[in-house]
């Protein structure tokens, strides 16, 4: 009895040990999400819901002794189908975006997982050398090479001329703004694609091919499947930036190319509605926690399935 | 007309040669190993045969035919890797269903085949099952039903127990033994365990430098290996340097420098004057406190060391010149865990027709 008593003593007080490192190493992420995602987020919440001040800002919250809040920018917001439809457009130009970005880098990240060990690296830096220079500049850059003037588009237009189009712009376009997002957040998509195909093992590629199967079968049953999680992280990292990107839309787009973003910028620093701007970017993180948990519950139902 | 014929087989990689005109035929329904220390070149001949690395001279022959144009894929045969190499992703049944899905078999058939081969595993129930959440030996023997379940003319196994404890390791070679004689389908094991091939193997080929040492069955390896390296590589030997002091039909004197004259059995091509080397097994040594009239070879020494082992005792005795020989005494006398300590005069000697003579 005594043993087993002095063994319970041992027990618990490993366990209260454990638990209090347990909350020493969560506490700082925990503050972290606290002041910068729960709070701000509180913070939009009521801002949604009051006035807007005369000069931009928010109007006090108590006036004349009274509560000032209202739903107005949600009547507003669902009043109009136009909000709507940015909405929508937003979310095909992500998904848009992060096709493109994973027929893209698939291959290159393919590339780079089958270089030898001693050029992995160099090509990866390569990748993200981009990353170097200025954000702006590297968007600018992109209004010089689709300008009218330039090359691209002379070449393009003269094609076109061949079999009797008209000519196109290509710049201030739908297409300049997908070219210009698909620019900037391909680095996003090659970075975890080829971590995960590095870490593969060749051996399975080789029992595949002796078991029989050609190279399209070697790809679609081993490699494709095991890269799946990849192409989830990097779907994220490429998806949900592209979201909530005004400076593309805005320098490369025409003036029909808002998204989003550019409609949340105009509320806070445009029209000055602060509380249309935070009800505006409310939705947008609903919609994305939406589909977050979509995406969850998805992968859960697939992991279901299999066991 | 053999199963498998390899024909002058020759295999560089950057001017090293690692398969250096190899030749071997191997018959339908063996059990063959090829047997080396690493870097000899029997997994180089395996991924050849396997399709994986191209010879740079010499052919494959599958039945009389030549397969060098036939891509792995298309080879009837399968391999089982050293890391077993199952599909992560997929269930265990899955994984062993892989083979005949590429084929395209028809589902129905699949299921059965599937279940047939997991069968003779003896892992039916776990065919729902992911690779990691099996054992060692599970992963093993799901990689083997993967192999099998579509018939291969031939299956290539490239130290599949190489991962496995000792125990396992055991109870893998019976069931190996086992599973090979009841599917019928030739098997060629590669591994660097001597113990393994002699245990697994109905012939076993030596292999060293990229060359056939030897190839013959396990008993003829162990007790009549053809050269030095042979005798060395393969369990425990006493290897003396000698000159031929006298050839007949009948037996060879051995004239070993400091110890003196040895009496061992007859060797075709044997001369006179010539040198060589005399291996004698551990357990084909007597050791004995005193001297035995019906041993021709005998020596007196001191044990210098000695391993016990449970079952024997191998014991480490420097004769009167240096030289050390060893020698095996079985354990079985009850109460008895040794018989001699450390600095005992011991006499050790050997029987006029045990060992043999060997010109390299």
């Amino acid at each position: 009895m005594k043993w087993s008593s002095a063994g319970g003593t041992t027990r618990a007080c490993s366990s209260m040990t454990s638990r209090l490192g347990r909350w020493a190493v969560s506490l700082p992420p925990t503050l972290f999400l606290l002041v910068f995602f729960v709070a701000p987020s509180l913070i939009m919440i009521v801002a949604s819901f009051r006035f807007p001040g005369e000069y931009g800002g928010l109007a006090p919250l108590v006036e004349h002794g009274r509560w000032q809040y209202t739903l107005e920018t949600y009547r507003f917001f669902f009043s109009d189908f136009i909000y709507a439809e940015i909405f929508i457009k937003s979310f095909a130009v992500a998904l848009a975006t992060t096709l493109i970005c994973i027929l893209m880098a698939y291959p290159l990240a393919w590339l780079i997982a089958r270089s030898p060990k001693r050029h992995q690296d160099l090509m990866v830096l390569l990748a993200v050398l981009p990353f170097a220079s200025n954000f702006l500049i590297r968007v600018y850059a992109w209004m010089i090479i689709l300008g009218p003037q330039a090359a691209l588009a002379r070449a393009t237009n003269s094609v076109l001329a061949v079999f009797g189009f008209e000519p196109v712009t290509l710049l201030f376009s739908p297409f300049a703004v997908l070219v210009g997002m698909v620019y900037v957040h391909l680095p996003f998509m090659i970075l975890p694609l080829y971590t995960n195909l590095a870490r593969h093992d060749p051996a399975l590629l080789d029992a595949a091919q002796d078991l029989g199967a050609n190279a399209w079968q070697r790809f679609w049953r081993v490699t494709w499947p095991l890269s799946l999680p990849g192409i989830f992280s990097g779907s994220v990292l490429v998806f949900i930036p592209v979201l909530g990107m005004f400076a593309i839309p805005d320098i490369l787009g025409g003036t029909g190319d808002i998204l989003i973003g550019n409609l949340i910028k105009e509320q806070f620093l445009g029209t000055r509605d602060w509380p249309f701007g935070a009800t505006l970017s409310l939705m947008l993180t609903l919609a994305v926690l939406a589909l977050a948990g979509l995406a969850a519950w998805f992968a859960r139902r697939g992991v279901d399935r299999h066991a | 007309m053999p199963l498998l014929e390899l024909r002058n087989l020759t295999r560089r990689f950057a001017g090293v040669v690692a398969v250096d005109d190899v030749s071997l035929s191997i018959e339908s329904g063996e059990f063959v190993t090829l047997l080396g220390p690493s870097g000899c070149g029997k997994t180089t001949i395996l991924r050849m045969i396997a399709g994986f690395e191209l010879p740079d001279a010499g052919e494959i022959l599958l039945d009389g035919k030549n397969i060098a144009e036939i891509p792995p894929e298309k080879r009837p045969l399968h391999t089982v890797f050293q890391s077993y190499a199952l599909f992560p992703h997929m269930t265990v049944a899955d994984n062993v269903a892989s083979p005949l899905k590429m084929a395209r078999h028809d589902k129905a058939a699949v299921k059965a085949k599937v279940h047939e081969a997991l069968d003779s595993v003896h892992l039916a129930e776990r065919a729902g099952a992911y690779p990691h959440q099996l054992s060692g030996g599970q992963k093993q023997r799901v990689a083997l039903a993967r192999s099998l379940v579509n018939r291969p003319r031939l299956l290539l196994l490239d130290e599949p127990l190489a991962a496995l404890d000792a125990k396992l390791r055991e109870d893998m070679q019976h069931e190996l033994i086992d599973l090979q004689r009841e599917v019928g389908i030739t098997f060629i094991f590669v591994t660097h365990a001597q113990d393994e091939a002699l245990a697994l193997s109905h012939r076993i080929a030596v292999m060293n430098q990229g060359r056939i040492e030897q190839f013959d069955e396990p008993s003829k390896i162990y007790g009549f290996p053809q050269n030095r390296f042979v005798a060395d590589f393969i369990g425990h030997t006493n290897m003396l340097e000698v000159d031929v002091a006298e050839a007949t039909p009948a037996h060879l004197r051995l004239a070993a420098s400091e110890l003196g004259e040895l009496v061992a059995p007859a060797r075709e091509g044997a001369y006179p004057g010539q040198r060589g080397w005399f291996t004698v097994r551990p357990e084909q040594v007597y050791i004995g406190p005193a001297a035995d009239s019906e041993l021709k070879n005998q020596f007196s020494g001191k044990v210098r060391s000695f391993l016990y082992v449970g079952d024997v005792t191998t014991y480490k005795v420097e004769l009167a010149d240096g030289t050390p020989i060893e020698a095996l005494l079985s354990n079985s006398a009850p109460g008895r865990a040794r018989f001699f300590e450390v600095g005992d005069e011991v006499v050790v000697g050997w029987r006029h027709d045990a060992g043999m003579f060997l010109d390299d």
